[in-house]
């Protein structure tokens, strides 16, 4: 059996007044893909495209086989979780995540079950009641992870979660991260600018440049690529190319 | 924001505010121009008109000049020091004025200035006979710098509050005398400032109706909106009344125009944060010249707020407030005020938002620029278009249909809702924009919308300055003269065309209780929008 790809971008293009991106590319369900490249290289708008945000000027994404053409956010298989302002600030912590099962906050026993249990597998147990502003950046990550959990969607988005923590909480969060990929076995796509991010947690790797993915690789491939000067420039790796 | 249905949904109601302004405002332009076939035969070159005008011009051109010379030295000895004791009360005294009803202040400088006031009463004991007068030109230059000169050096210390902390560092270890730190670190400040804020009170002054109706009036000192007041209400000369219009909304546009060239932001300089401490503030003849200022500022708006405190107080409060008359008014006040509010608020979210909505895209239209620019020009249409020559339209407009009267609070509580739009916008705008940015994908991603979204997402985190908007709009209805001016009659009478009616008919003692319960009301109205929060509009029609 052939298993439909989690994500299909067939001559996606967005035009901006000054720029133009295009996007082909099919990423295999299942794994965690990192999403590189230097800023201003398209990867948010990428995101933006494949979350609904952003309507391609042409092209087609596919999402699990299905065509997301006029599928507002809410309606595609999809989660994100954003750099900052994941979470709603005057309300609390079980309130945020419960938004995940009702957008209209009808909560059964049973829903609260499901918050409390996403809850404690981000490592937030008693933490319901606190508001976003009692909460360290990584715990508020966590809270946007726990809301992410409770709607399993088979696709995550991360647009750098990472990117405000510093490294003790990066590492945490990397764990983390990993261990509910291996329970929730999602497809998740993480926009990072770290290569240490790349080599923690990815099994392959989209590389984009001035608008274009440049390099779709396995991440050992990836890692030991010296040809592309970009991505030597991601990666470190000085003049190589 | 990102659902198309609830785009449209937005788009509309916006779209429908918009046109419902429009329109108001149209009709009336349309009833002025359409009412007299004789339009323009010579009425325009009228001699009265042209007195009314430059009047218009003049006491706006010294009203000007007058606040703002006024407010530098204010400003700058209030900026200088920064920690003596009373400080904050002394910038809550100069934020008074904003929120007080026009009539009330004027009241306040009568009581000072008036032929049995304060200051004339104590000149009389020095052996000199009637030296000031209130009315008349000085009168209205009075009242106007009163308003407007604390809304000046409120800008202007808000200015220069935000000078990096580097140059007061930088000018102390260059030891820059006094006059050197004037001249390149604060007057660059205030001259980016100057222009905006110049516009600002001229506008405000060449669009003043109540205070010139109380302090000038006559033939001599008339500006173009009491002169239109006056040819609809005294004269039934409604092609004057026509011309008079004309040549105002000819006037402000103009004055729009320029105001709208010069209200330029200073460059800020780069900051490595932290309080500005300031070092030039150690020498004896500084630190005398800034109390002087400070003390000037206390007294001059302060004095005439005591003298309204006190005159309120010394009238029979029981029997105001035991008066049917009395009674009708502040309910018809209050009602007009929170409906104006309400309307006035609900047609500016719904602007503000389907103005985000059109332009939140990546390619936009111009016919969606077009739309988004008209939403931010209309609500500053009454400022084009001020409230008597509205009213002097609508009049004109629903007179074939019997007594105008009838219309009248559904007239009112329109003019009012527009003339508290620039405000309210100016208000709502920003906090909308930044909670936008803030929620909309994640709504948009999670699902929310409609009636959850308003409940849980929109209304918690908007409610500080919605309630600021809807207080300050309801503050500047229950002061209003202007559209109740025109339109009442025995059976709409509101607190402020009481209040004038019995200083008329020289009830003073009634008037002063009348002032107070007006004062206190608008106040605490006031205090109950911005509770916690220190940031206020800046500016309103004196």
């Amino acid at each position: 059996m052939i298993s439909k790809a989690a994500v299909e971008l067939a001559g996606v293009d967005i035009r901006y007044d000054t720029t133009a991106l295009h996007f082909d590319c099919v990423v295999p369900p299942g794994g965690i893909v990192a999403v590189a490249g230097a800023s201003g290289s398209g990867k948010s708008t990428l995101f933006h495209v494949i979350a609904g945000f952003e309507q391609p000027d042409s092209g087609e994404v596919r999402i699990l086989g299905e065509a997301m053409s006029g599928r507002a956010p809410s309606e595609r298989p999809v989660s994100v979780v954003f750099q900052d302002n994941n979470l709603f600030a005057h309300l609390d912590v079980v309130t945020n995540v419960g938004f995940g099962i009702s957008p209209s906050l009808r909560l059964s026993t049973a829903d609260r079950g499901r918050i409390d249990d996403a809850l404690h597998r981000v490592g937030l147990d008693g933490f319901g009641k606190r508001l976003p502003s009692t909460l360290s950046g990584g715990e508020r990550q966590r809270v946007a992870l726990a809301r992410a959990l409770v709607r399993h969607r088979p696709l995550l988005l991360l647009d750098e979660p990472f990117a405000a923590l510093d490294p003790g909480m990066r590492s945490g969060m990397r764990v983390l991260l990993r261990d509910l990929h291996r329970q929730e076995m999602n497809t998740i796509l993480l926009i990072t600018h770290h290569p240490d991010d790349v080599r923690a947690l990815a099994d392959s790797v989209l590389f984009l440049d001035r608008g274009r993915i440049i390099a779709h690789d396995p991440v050992e491939r990836f890692l030991n690529r010296r040809d592309v000067a970009a991505i030597n420039d991601f990666l470190g790796n000085g003049d190589a190319a | 924001m990102f659902a198309p249905a609830e785009n449209r949904t937005i788009i509309t109601a916006g779209a429908l505010s918009l046109g419902g302004i429009v329109l108001f405002v149209c009709l009336a332009v349309a009833a002025l121009l359409l009412a007299s076939g004789d339009f323009g035969k010579g009425t325009l070159f009228d001699a009265y008109i042209w007195r009314v005008t430059r009047f218009t011009l003049l006491q706006a051109t010294l009203s000007t000049l007058l606040s703002v010379v006024l407010a530098i030295p204010i400003a700058r000895a209030l900026a200088r020091r920064s920690a003596f004791p009373g400080r904050v009360w002394v910038l809550r005294l100069m934020a008074l004025p904003l929120g007080l009803p026009v009539l009330v202040g004027a009241l306040g400088l009568i009581e000072i200035w008036g032929r049995q006031g304060v200051l004339n009463t104590a000149l009389a004991e020095l052996g000199l006979q009637q030296p000031v007068s209130i009315y008349g030109l000085f009168g209205i230059l009075l009242a106007h710098v009163f308003f407007n000169m604390p809304l000046v050096a409120r800008l202007f210390l808000s200015g220069l509050e935000r000078i990096p902390p580097e140059y007061w560092r930088t000018s102390a270890n260059l030891g820059m005398p006094p006059g050197a730190v004037f001249r390149f670190v604060e007057w660059p400040v205030l001259r980016g400032l100057l222009p905006g804020a110049a516009g600002l009170v001229f506008m405000l002054c060449a669009t003043s109706f109540t205070l010139v109706l109380t302090l000038g009036g006559g033939p001599a000192a008339s500006t173009i909106e009491v002169a239109i007041y006056q040819a609809l209400r005294f004269d039934f000369d409604p092609q004057r009344a026509i011309a008079l219009s004309a040549l105002q909304i000819a006037m402000t546009g103009v004055l729009l125009l320029i105001l709208a060239r010069l209200a330029t932001e200073p460059a800020e300089g780069a900051t490595g944060g932290g309080a500005a401490r300031r070092y030039d503030t150690g020498s004896g003849w500084s630190q005398v010249f800034d109390a002087g200022w400070i003390l000037f500022a206390l007294l001059f708006i302060g004095a005439p707020l005591i003298t309204v405190l006190a005159s309120g107080l010394s009238a029979d409060l029981v029997k105001l407030a035991g008066d049917p008359t009395v009674h009708r008014a502040l309910i018809t006040s209050i009602v007009i005020a929170v409906l104006s509010a309400l309307l006035c608020v609900t047609i500016a979210a719904a602007m503000i938002r389907a103005g985000g909505t059109v332009t939140a895209r990546r390619h936009v239209p111009t016919l969606a620029k077009a739309f988004a620019g008209t939403i931010t020009a209309s609500t500053s249409l009454v400022l084009l278009v001020p409230p008597v020559v509205l009213g002097a339209g609508w009049f004109l407009l629903l007179r074939p249909f019997g007594d105008v009267a009838r219309f009248a609070p559904a007239i009112v509580v329109a003019i009012n809702a527009l003339m508290a739009l620039p405000f309210v916008h100016r208000i709502l705008a920003p906090a909308m924009a930044t909670h936008a940015a803030r929620t909309d994908r994640l709504t948009a991603s999670l699902g929310i919308r409609g009636f959850h979204r308003l409940r849980w997402i929109d209304l918690p985190p908007l409610r500080k300055p919605l309630l600021m908007a809807a207080s300050f709009a309801m503050a500047l209805s229950l002061g209003d003269l202007g559209a109740v001016a025109l339109f009442g009659s025995q059976d709409m009478v509101t607190l402020p065309w009481l209040l004038y009616s019995r200083m008329g008919s020289y009830r003073t003692t009634d008037a002063a209780g009348l002032a107070l319960f007006l004062g206190l009301l608008c106040l605490i109205f006031t205090m109950l929008g911005t509770a916690g929060d220190r940031r206020m509009p800046e500016g309103r029609n004196a």
